[in-house]
């Protein structure tokens, strides 16, 4: 029964894909002549052409006479926004990536320099990860201090450029 | 109403300054986004108020339309995400495809509906009766297939989805109104298919 179901739903499927416009010309040309051939196949798709007929012939609904006015009257008040791209420099955005890159590749280096590549089969590449030390780096307060400002200063200094660009931009409109 | 300027030709001239010229997108994708505001709202009252919150969110990112797909296209997305943040705001879940509280909202809006088929006693007014008896997904996925003249991979640029999954929606959406059809409808149902 199940089986019989699934099927039917594969055959559903395909006639819409050939209804749609969606199937391969190959699949096309399958379907046309199982619809042509095969009565089950023949009343599947008229019946999903009827129902494919009735959707095309829904109406659109319409809103209230005032809509325009009222949009219009909306947008009286309003400026068009700079467009994005106008304002946010790529050069930026990549600068950004570089960073992040590096901090990483940076981290790989130390990582795999920290390795000890002679130690033969005894321990596993999990275990050789597990004894790369970083600790040393973040476990002084002073250095999270400084990381913690050089962020906020770069988060700071960001939001500035970006909204001194944004009123230049609105200016000029 | 035809002014013989297409889409792209409109937009130039909003950008240029002419503020008026928007008014031609207005009267030209009014009854679209309507609609399919509609379609997932539910409520003519909200959905006019947030169509018209699209059209206003359209113009102030007018610059940001680059031309590169249809000026539709670009329309529907905003319409996809400002639904999307109304139901959202009105704690409904558009997670399921199989959402038991839209389709008990949908369904207690069954008697008016069927009076109101007495009255229009129309195939159209039928299936778009039953449409409005679908979840908002599955709404949505066919109003811009069958209503918003958007082919299967424009409609995966709206949704953010790939364009298989659009067609599997889209098959799924056409079972289940086939169902709400047969379901509240069977009389009607049986007239077409005579």
């Amino acid at each position: 029964m199940e089986q019989l179901h699934e099927a039917g739903s594969g055959m559903e499927e395909r006639l819409w894909s050939f209804i749609d416009g969606s199937a391969s010309q190959e699949e096309r040309s399958v379907i046309a002549k199982l619809v042509e051939s095969r009565a089950e196949w023949k009343a599947k798709y008229q019946e999903l052409l009827d129902i494919h007929a009735l959707l095309q012939s829904s109406e659109l609904d319409a809103p209230s006479l005032r809509f325009t006015k009222n949009v219009m009257e909306e947008i009286a008040k309003l400026h068009i926004a700079p467009a994005t791209r106008t304002y946010i420099n790529k050069k930026i955005i990549w600068g950004i990536a570089w960073f992040f890159i590096a901090i990483i590749t940076g981290f790989l280096i130390y990582g795999f320099g920290q390795m000890e590549w002679s130690s033969g089969n005894s321990s596993t590449i999990t275990d050789q990860f597990a004894k790369i030390d970083i600790s040393k780096f973040f476990n002084n307060t002073w250095v999270n201090i400084f990381m913690m400002i050089n962020l906020v200063l770069g988060l700071f200094l960001l939001d500035n450029y970006l909204s001194n660009k944004r009123k230049q931009f609105r200016k000029e409109a | 109403m035809s002014t013989g300027l297409n889409d792209n030709e409109i937009i130039s001239k909003v950008l240029q300054g002419d503020q008026q010229a928007y008014a031609l997108l207005v009267n030209r994708y009014q009854n679209y986004v309507f609609t399919l505001t509609l379609r997932m709202i539910k409520s003519r009252e909200d959905a006019e108020e947030v169509a018209q919150d699209i059209f206003i969110k359209a113009y102030r990112a007018l610059a940001d339309f680059r031309g590169a797909a249809k000026f539709s296209t670009w329309l529907y997305t905003i319409v996809n995400t400002s639904c999307i943040t109304f139901l959202r705001k009105k704690k409904m879940d558009l997670q399921s495809l199989d959402n038991e509280k839209v389709f008990e909202i949908a369904d207690s809006q069954d008697s008016g509906f069927r009076a109101n088929l007495v009255e229009q006693k129309s195939k159209a007014a039928m299936v778009n009766n039953a449409i409005t008896l679908l979840s908002p997904d599955d709404a949505q996925v066919i109003t811009l297939f069958y209503k918003g003249e958007q082919s299967l991979d424009e409609i995966a640029e709206i949704l953010g989805i790939e364009p298989n999954t659009v067609k599997v929606r889209l098959h799924r959406a056409r079972a289940r109104l086939k169902d709400k059809m047969q379901e509240h409808f069977s009389e009607e149902v049986k007239d077409i298919y005579q």
